[in-house]
């Protein structure tokens, strides 16, 4: 019993001793050869870089959007001819319509007013003989609708004799997330090729780290190492590329926020949104990180586990 | 330790290696392997250490029917044997101390035991001085010798050598089979290819002639 667990402690102690002299000596081969390593992690994070920066800036401004006010309404502009006691009439009437939330009014002096204020056309405006905005309603639902509810509720209050017109405000959120979906899905296809060229090139530089060191996989063979014994170096040396180019990809989108995130803010400070790049963030470089790290791993895995296979002593 | 009954080995190139070969070494035994060349000397030792599998017949070392040994087990076979080739294969840009410390390193043995076990080895053959050094600033001799370390470091049962004397002059071929019978005098059973038929009939030592794949002569005198 005690035995057992001594010599299980002993299996335990030499397969960690056996792992780390793997990661030591692979390391330090990557280490010696500075500039080789330095080129192909390089290669490697710039390609992952790439769509890193695409998709986490996408990630922010799909944040950014869910951030406005997604509160459905349909806005009623109102016939002219109107008054604005047949609008607080309507308003009150539309408010016990089955499935309306609530009902604004805002009528044409206060919109007016809003607009001066915020247009700064005060002084063409006052050359109007009179005001030409009409009374508008905004009709909020009882419970968020699907879009072809929120279409029949428009097609609903349109048909009142005193509508002008009736629009769907979130219309245009509801185009732009249609273009951030093509966006994103375009990311992910462009992801999954970079990702695929990383493994590539991992598998290909592990290929001639595997053929430069023939002579010593032969000789370990003959005199009883496992395959998994010389796996496990080129696998960490992959790992150690990914690991590298990830940290190397975290570099550059932090030169790349650095230089876009001035002209990022003017844009969205002209689109009143406080939107702004978000790349340096813990939970992204992690995330860079530990898909350098995988992608490293795998792309050698596959290398590895293929060409041992074809070095055998003779 | 080996038996071989009625081993054929076809290479689809070449042609027949073997050609039915039956052979016994026993445990603790010293033979040596002889004929002109392309007899089969080299193709006999790679499939005992499994380099090459035979086509025909059935081989058994150690109690192990060789056929039975898969992929996954064969590293755990081969660390039984040790084994020595004409051009010693030692991984020059190691130092004496690493090559000879391979088959330990490779069967995950803990480092003080390494180092201890490597410099008895190369003291045994005589290269204790020189563990610092790359190979390639050693002598022929000094290679094998090396080369020879690397194959007993690990305490194989078996020793296989493929001419292990084909480079060296006479004084020093004689060395190593010296070293040879040291080893095989502490139990470890030797089999070693040669041509050299003046060195080894020098020896008291069993010689098995082979000739086209065939074996010749067992150089066994038993009434059978």
């Amino acid at each position: 019993m005690n035995r057992s667990r001594r010599d299980r402690r002993a299996r335990w102690t030499a397969w960690v001793t056996a792992h780390l002299q793997a990661a030591v000596s692979s390391l330090g081969q990557l280490v010696r050869a500075p500039l080789s390593t330095l080129i192909t992690s390089a290669v490697i994070g710039i390609t992952l870089c790439l769509p890193a920066a695409l998709y986490f800036a996408l990630e922010d401004l799909s944040r950014a959007l869910s951030g406005l006010d997604r509160e459905q309404s349909v806005s009623l502009y109102l016939r002219r001819e109107v008054t604005l006691e047949q609008a607080r009439a309507l308003a009150g009437h539309l408010q016990t319509q089955p499935g309306v939330g609530s009902v604004s009014l805002i009528d044409a002096d206060t919109a007016l007013e809003q607009f001066r204020r915020q247009s700064g056309y005060d002084q063409a405006l006052a050359l109007l003989e009179e005001n030409p905005l009409p009374h508008v309603l905004v009709v909020t639902p009882l419970q968020r609708l699907d879009p072809s509810g929120i279409e029949a509720l428009q097609k609903r209050l349109a048909g009142l004799p005193e509508v002008e017109l009736a629009q769907y405000d979130l219309l245009w959120i509801q185009r732009l997330d249609a273009i951030l979906a093509v966006a994103r899905r375009a990311t992910t296809l462009v992801s999954a090729l970079l990702a695929i060229a990383v493994l590539v090139i991992v598998g290909n530089t592990i290929r001639v780290a595997i053929d430069q060191r023939r002579d010593e996989i032969v000789i370990g063979k003959l005199f009883g190492a496992t395959d998994a014994f010389m796996r496990r170096p080129f696998l960490y040396a992959g790992a150690g590329y990914g690991l590298f180019a990830g940290v190397i990809a975290c570099i550059l989108l932090g030169l790349g926020e650095l230089l876009l995130q001035g002209p990022v803010t003017r844009v969205s400070g002209l689109y009143q949104s406080g939107f702004r790049l978000g790349w340096i963030d813990p939970g992204n470089l992690l995330s860079l990180l530990l898909s350098g790290l995988l992608l490293g791993l795998i792309g050698a895995w596959f290398t590895v586990v293929r060409r041992l296979r074809e070095i055998e002593p003779q | 330790m080996i038996q071989l009954h009625q081993v054929s080995k076809v290479y689809p190139e070449r042609g027949e290696a073997l050609r039915q070969v039956s052979l016994q070494i026993d445990r603790g035994e010293m033979a040596f392997l002889t004929g002109p060349s392309g007899a089969g000397k080299s193709t006999l030792l790679k499939i005992i250490a499994l380099i090459e599998r035979h086509t025909r017949g059935q081989v058994v070392v150690d109690g192990k029917n060789l056929e039975r040994i898969g992929r996954r087990a064969l590293p755990y076979y081969r660390r039984h044997i040790g084994f020595i080739f004409q051009d010693h294969r030692l991984l020059t840009e190691r130092t004496v101390f690493d090559n000879v410390a391979l088959p330990l390193v490779v069967a995950g043995v803990g480092r003080g035991e390494i180092e201890r076990r490597v410099r008895a080895a190369l003291d045994k053959v005589g290269l204790l001085a020189m563990e610092r050094r790359h190979p390639r600033a050693l002598s022929s001799g000094e290679q094998q010798r090396v080369g020879i370390a690397r194959a007993v470091v690990h305490r194989p049962a078996l020793l296989l050598a493929d001419e292990p004397t084909g480079n060296l002059d006479p004084e020093l071929s004689l060395e190593i089979m010296r070293l040879f019978e040291q080893f095989n005098r502490v139990g470890v059973t030797v089999l070693i290819a040669s041509h050299d038929l003046m060195l080894i009939r020098s020896m008291p030592h069993r010689i098995i002639r082979l000739r086209d794949g065939r074996v010749e002569d067992s150089g066994r005198r038993e009434a059978s």
